[in-house]
């Protein structure tokens, strides 16, 4: 279990996370939602150790994680950024074998490229294995990026907003990886989410939250509440169910 | 890769046969290992040394230039543009100066590496301190390149005649003056690093997909990035200590081996050494038999064969390589 407990941040003189706590368990997918400059994206940084909190704690299965090694770190979270600037040309299996990087001392074993190539045969990626990484659409280079993460092979993954500006298809195909790969494997995703029809579809649990603060958190339905969106996001809207997930349809920006 | 190998052993034996005092193919061959006669002096006082020395200087400028460019994730890198060759330059000058009419070359190369680290921590600094864009970085190094471009020049003015002679030769870019010594020297300072940068190559590669990403793959990017600019202003200030400002090389042969074998860092490090390496020792070659017996500068050759040369992929290329 990954646990986040009494988290703070600032970014110069802007409170940015205050006293967020989180638990992830293993076999579930977990939505962060919240508008713009709530965050969720700085939570994620956070527990990654890309940033260092203020004050609080990260637990990896009961181990600070802040006292991890990063290579240790990273063989317990895998990341999927929002954006991946890649310069320099690099194949998509190299792409994707960057992920074995915690495991790799000189060279790739034998395992190492087996781990890559079944991950490029499930995932569809078999036909662009070969072709440059800066060449695909922004759908394959997500996919990509995702497959990096699983070939991590950690039992926590953590993802930046995995279907913004990703087409409907990539979209599901995208969040079906997630969740299929979640219950497979027993590991653990924490999403950062905008669209929130996708996350009350996919997600065990959904944390919303407000200004650095958790507003709430619980299954979809308990979540996504007319009261909630209006006060969180400032938005009117309804909602109603499908499938037994909530739909949110927003109608218009209320004045606060 | 092999055929590389192949390449700069071909142009070796080349260069070894050319020379002012014609020498020809064969006996320079023989010469190599027989003991005694003039073509045995030529060959193993004057055209070997150079040979040796170019080929060094080429790898080591082209390593430290693909590392730059790796480690500041910037395509203009390079042990030129950042300044850090200028400043090297600048401690070499400085100790030839100062050095009190002695010919020092421990003294000359240990300025010359302090003053290249020097000024890669004046940039990393500022990098630092105001999370800068790789062209802020750039920005940084040109205008390190003039300042010790003008103290160098400032030297230039108060030395003596003779010293002014031996600051103009260095800024040219020689290969004349080098012996064994100054070889030694520069290889240890040129290989030793090798090993350790090409074991972080897999990280070089990572780091280029971004700090965020390779931090979270487990690569501590930091470390990579100190250390790696520490140990690729050594081999900046090994290449150009005892043969002046050679500029081009460090910028063009990375690109050049990126053209031909693309980005992977554990390919692309030696690569581009190899490719370096050639292009120094032909520009050398060519410096020494197209005006023979008067030697045109390398810094001035290299650049006459790297430009076009490189102006012919930038055109050919079919994909972007930044």
């Amino acid at each position: 279990m990954l646990k986040v407990q009494g988290l703070f941040f600032r970014y110069k003189n802007i409170n940015a996370l205050k006293d967020v706590g989180i638990g992830l368990n293993k076999g579930e997918v977990l939505s962060i939602v919240g508008p713009n400059g709530a965050g969720k994206t700085t939570l994620l940084k956070c527990i990654l150790g890309i940033v260092k909190p203020v004050k609080g704690s990260i637990l990896i299965d009961g181990k600070d994680a802040s006292r991890m090694k990063r290579l240790n770190l990273a063989k317990c979270i895998g990341y999927v950024p929002q954006a991946s600037p890649s310069k320099f040309p690099i194949s998509v299996f190299d792409a994707v074998l960057m992920g074995r990087r915690p495991y790799i001392v000189w060279k790739p074993s034998k395992k190492d490229l087996e781990v890559v190539a079944d991950l490029l045969k499930s995932m569809d990626l078999e036909d662009v294995a070969l072709r440059d990484f800066d060449q695909l659409s922004g759908g394959q280079k997500q996919k990509v990026l995702l497959a990096r993460a699983f070939a991590q092979d950690t039992d926590y993954l953590l993802l930046d907003e995995p279907t913004s500006n990703l087409d409907l298809k990539h979209q599901m195909e995208v969040m079906e990886m997630i969740s299929g790969m979640v219950k497979r494997k027993g590991m653990a995703a924490m999403l950062a989410m905008h669209d929130l029809n996708l996350a009350s579809r996919f997600s065990d649990r959904m944390v919303m939250l407000n200004a650095g603060k958790v507003f709430c958190t619980g299954e979809p339905l308990q979540v996504m509440t007319v009261k909630n969106i209006r006060s969180v996001y400032g938005v009117e809207s309804e909602i109603s169910l499908s499938n037994g997930h909530p739909y949110i349809l927003p109608i218009r920006p209320v004045d606060q | 890769m092999i055929l590389l190998a192949v390449v700069i052993f071909g142009a070796a034996l080349i260069a070894l046969s050319q020379g002012a005092s014609s020498v020809g193919f064969k006996d320079s061959f023989a010469a190599l290992f027989q003991n005694s006669g003039l073509a045995h002096a030529i060959i193993w006082k004057l055209r070997l040394p150079r040979i040796v020395m170019a080929m060094l200087v080429g790898c080591g400028l082209a390593l430290a230039g693909a590392v730059f460019q790796a480690i500041l994730r910037n395509p203009l890198a390079s042990p030129y543009t950042l300044g850090i060759g200028s400043s090297a330059g600048f401690g070499a000058v400085m100790a030839i100066v100062f050095g009190s009419g002695l010919y020092n070359e421990y003294l000359i190369a240990g300025n010359a590496f302090f003053f290249a680290l020097l000024s890669s921590f004046l940039i990393l600094g500022i990098a630092k301190l105001k999370r800068s864009s790789p062209e802020t970085m750039i920005l940084a190094g040109i205008a390190i390149m003039f300042l010790f471009s003008s103290l160098s020049s400032l030297f230039q003015y108060m030395g003596t005649m003779e010293q002014v002679h031996e600051i103009v030769f260095w800024f040219f870019g020689s290969l004349s003056k080098v012996g064994w010594k100054e070889i030694s020297i520069a290889a240890v300072m040129i290989l030793l690093p090798c090993p350790v940068l090409l074991k972080w190559s897999w990280d070089f590669n990572l780091l280029s997909a971004g700090d965020e990403s390779a931090k979270t793959l487990g690569v501590n990017v930091t470390r990579v990035r100190m250390l790696g600019i520490i140990l690729a202003s050594l081999i900046t200030a090994g290449a150009i200590c005892f043969t002046g400002v050679i500029g081009f090389i460090g910028l063009v042969s990375p690109h050049i081996t990126r053209m031909i074998i693309g980005g992977d860092h554990r390919f692309l490090l030696p690569a581009s050494a190899l490719v370096g390496a050639v292009l120094v020792l032909t520009a050398d070659t060519l410096g020494r038999t197209l005006w023979a017996p008067q030697v045109i500068p390398i810094g001035i050759v290299t650049s006459f064969i790297g430009v076009p040369f490189f102006f012919y992929l930038l055109m050919k290329r079919t994909r972007e390589y930044w």
